[in-house]
């Protein structure tokens, strides 16, 4: 996917300015926090399960390479295929001869974030495959020719009139006159349609949640029903998963599958959660004949060990992006690239480059709401002004804003002269803001006065009447003495 | 969130503190009033309602001249050697007293939280940023949760609404504290707003670099603030109560804004933030 990270101001001012989003919007703010609260209240234990899920992740990561090659041992001993992919590249020409391994020209798809890193699907349709995603917002996306604005609500910036509008355009062998009023109708019609895919395609492909390195199992939880029939109904099921996915066992899943619900829609479970370890055996009534895992990397490995290793333990709940006040105001389209919200502020430069994420980790109040809902403890926060640093060792932050800092830094470092300096400084603003004690302009601070007045100066800084008061008590003692 | 550990007894009676006279455990102590940019340039009385407050616990109090800022500005733009040089700066200008103290949750978080770890690859100031982190606290919270005391003696007539400032609530911990001495202002009738733990759209920078997103952010909370129907909105930090009071006033609104301290501090009756002087 093309990165458009660096026009994320103009995005988003174009995503405040647009109404129907904004409607839409409303919807991630009441659909999530409120669930999640109330699944997280009832349920004792979730800080030790968050202490415990950061723990079991941080230990897999650390030992990552001993995990990913025991995973691999099971899957080819279950009799599946396990796919080492260094790049997006790589990855899509694996799944690409896997199709033509089997003349495939069909394909049905359940949801998956990395697909998007891929760009997988327009580079199999140019290859002459005919895609079709089963998760009803992927699907939705699809028809409208976006991409995700959420990574688990991926058309949650598209209202209910908008999917009409495209079910009525796409699919035209239904009744012209049919009544699309019901939020279920329209499910309803999408899961006709979708269901004769299913039993057509050639090949299934879906994400994982998690891998588990104890049985070779990759997992998918969701709930719709979507990836357990895009992964058994079709001749072959090709996961495509990223390295870190990665667990030790099959009691840490059960951690993992108790923390992501209720941190994603504040369920207790899934509807659907679904273990696939290998083909389909001799003994059993369905099941794909070719089972095949693509591992990904692109550029995660490279976060091993650094500042950003952390960011490697996210489960992709989404419950930074639903509590993000940023997200709550622009969408996820603005971000520009495949991850939106805090997790994608992070990700975002550390698999494409700092240089290339511009606003991305600028683009927070560092309001720490996101860290205090991350089910894995990620310091988001934290990792946020690391790319800060970054950017600012490599001067890529723009030039008034540095001269901004530095002339700032200057004053504050010297205390004498900075309080000089700003008694005259304050002095003159109240001067300026004599009548409303408020200023509609402000020299550089633009910004600023273009949406609120600017509170005046009570006129004398604290230090200087605190210094009158410290020289009147003197004074003082000085009298009674 | 887990509720910060205060390992502090506390003193005798609230009533020795409440009447200025000096209870047992803080007699002798020492609080280094760390004013803040913000108080000291903007709004100085803040920092006269800070002192009173902690002169009427019982502690003595000074302010060094040689503080400025806590270096957040620097530090949350990436700028290290500025950020380290201003942390050093307030740590030498403070280490010497018993407790630092600021009104302001976000520049507390910043000595507390994020000083030590800004200094621990420099071996003579880990050690300094640490002492000086473990004994620094935001106004309120340490009213509370150090010194002990259950109510303010202070007057106000009228309704107020509380927003919970994003540092001080999730890095320190301060929820209940401020809701707690403000119960006990006899006139003070609280009206909580719906998302009062959601920011403001302040974060330092970020307020002028994405000006259009912050006044979205602030857009919501002004209207929150309208809602609940309260004369005054109170707060713990002026970077977030000049943000607020800067919306509200472009949009007309008779809403006074104040820090809490004033309120605490029976000095609420000047002119509330952004507001006339009359001089």
């Amino acid at each position: 996917m093309e990165i458009k990270s660096r026009d994320f101001k103009k995005n988003a001012s174009d995503a405040l300015a647009d109404a129907t989003l904004q409607k839409a919007l409303k919807n991630v703010e009441a659909g999530f926090i409120g669930k999640r609260q109330a699944s997280v209240d009832a349920l004792p234990e979730f800080e030790d399960l968050r202490d415990l899920g950061r723990d079991i992740k941080t230990h897999a990561l650390k030992h990552l390479d001993v995990y990913l090659e025991d995973y691999e041992k099971k899957v080819t001993a279950s009799g599946g295929h396990v796919h080492w992919a260094e790049t997006a590249q790589d990855a899509c020409e694996i799944v690409r001869d896997i199709c033509h391994s089997v003349g495939a020209r069909t394909m049905t798809k359940g949801k998956s974030m990395i697909s998007e890193e891929m760009q997988l699907n327009a580079f199999l349709e140019a290859d002459g495959m005919e895609v079709t995603e089963t998760d009803l917002g992927e699907y939705i996306i699809q028809l409208r020719g976006e991409h995700p604005s959420h990574i688990i609500a991926p058309a949650v910036h598209v209202t209910k009139d908008q999917v009409e509008a495209d079910f009525r355009r796409a699919h035209t062998n239904l009744d012209p006159n049919r009544n699309l009023d019901d939020p279920v109708t329209l499910l309803g019609e999408a899961r006709e349609v979708l269901r004769e895919k299913y039993f057509a395609a050639d090949v299934g492909i879906t994400g994982a949640n998690f891998l588990v390195a104890e049985s070779g199992s990759s997992v998918i939880v969701t709930n719709e029903g979507n990836g357990d029939l895009t992964q058994t109904l079709s001749r072959v099921h090709i996961v495509l998963a990223s390295i870190e996915k990665v667990i030790p066992t099959l009691n840490d899943l059960d951690v993992f599958l108790r923390l992501l619900a209720r941190s994603a829609t504040g369920q207790e479970q899934s509807v659907y959660t679904t273990l696939s370890t290998g083909p389909r055996r001799t003994e059993d009534p369905d099941g794909p004949e070719e089972y095949h895992v693509v591992l990904l990397d692109n550029g995660r490995s490279e976060m091993l060990g650094t500042d950003f290793e952390e960011m490697l333990r996210c489960i992709r709940c989404g419950a930074c992006i639903n509590h993000c006040p940023v997200y709550h105001a622009v969408g996820g389209h603005a971000y520009g690239w495949v991850y939106p919200g805090p997790m994608g502020s992070v990700l975002t430069p550390s698999l494409v480059g700092v240089d290339k994420a511009g606003h991305l980790p600028n683009a927070s109040t560092l309001c720490g709401r996101c860290e205090s809902v991350c089910p894995m403890r990620i310091p988001l926060p934290k990792m946020l002004r690391h790319w800060r640093e970054r950017e600012y060792e490599r001067h890529l932050n723009p030039t008034p804003q540095r001269w901004g800092l530095k002339g700032w830094a200057y004053f504050a470092r010297r205390p004498k002269l900075y309080h000089r300096t700003m008694r005259i400084g304050m002095r003159v603003m109240k001067y300026l803001a004599p009548q409303t004690a408020l200023m509609r302009r402000l020299p550089a601070a633009g910004g600023w006065t273009k949406h609120r007045e600017f509170p005046a100066p009570e006129g004398k800084t604290f230090q200087q009447m605190w210094a009158e008061r410290e020289a009147e008590r003197g004074q003082t003692k000085g009298d009674a003495a | 969130m887990n509720q910060i550990e205060m390992n502090f007894s506390a003193p005798s009676t609230p009533e020795q503190k409440r009447d200025g006279s000096r209870g047992t455990d803080v007699s002798g102590k020492t609080v280094g009033l760390f004013v803040t940019c913000l108080v000291d340039l903007f709004r100085p009385t803040v920092g006269f309602a800070a002192v009173k407050l902690l002169e009427d616990a019982g502690f003595t109090l000074e302010v060094p001249k040689d503080q400025t800022c806590c270096g957040q500005p620097a530090y949350n733009s990436g700028d290290k050697d500025d950020a380290r040089a201003l942390a050093k700066q307030v740590i030498k200008a403070f280490e010497g007293y018993d407790y630092v103290v600021a009104p302001s949750g976000s520049c507390a978080g910043m000595i507390r939280k994020h000083y030590p770890s800004l200094l621990a690859d420099e071996p003579q100031w880990a050690d300094r940023a640490a002492s000086v982190a473990g004994k620094t606290y935001e106004l309120v919270s340490f009213l509370v949760d150090v010194a002990g005391i259950e109510g303010v003696s202070s007057h106000f007539t009228g309704s107020v609404t509380y927003h919970d400032s994003c540092s001080g609530l999730r890095e320190l911990g301060i929820k209940d504290q401020p809701r707690k001495l403000l119960a006990s202002v006899p006139g003070v009738d609280l009206k909580e707003m719906v998302d009062n733990d959601v920011c403001c759209g302040f974060g330092g920078t970020f307020s002028v670099k994405y000006p259009d997103i912050s006044n979205a952010i602030v857009g919501k909370k002004t209207d929150n603030i309208t809602k609940a129907g309260a004369g005054t909105l109170l707060a713990g930090d002026m970077g977030c109560l000049m943000n607020m009071a800067g919306k509200l006033k472009r949009d007309g609104s008779a809403i006074q804004v104040r820090h809490i301290a004033e309120v605490l501090a029976d000095m609420a009756d000047g002119p509330a933030i952004g507001e006339k002087s009359g001089r």
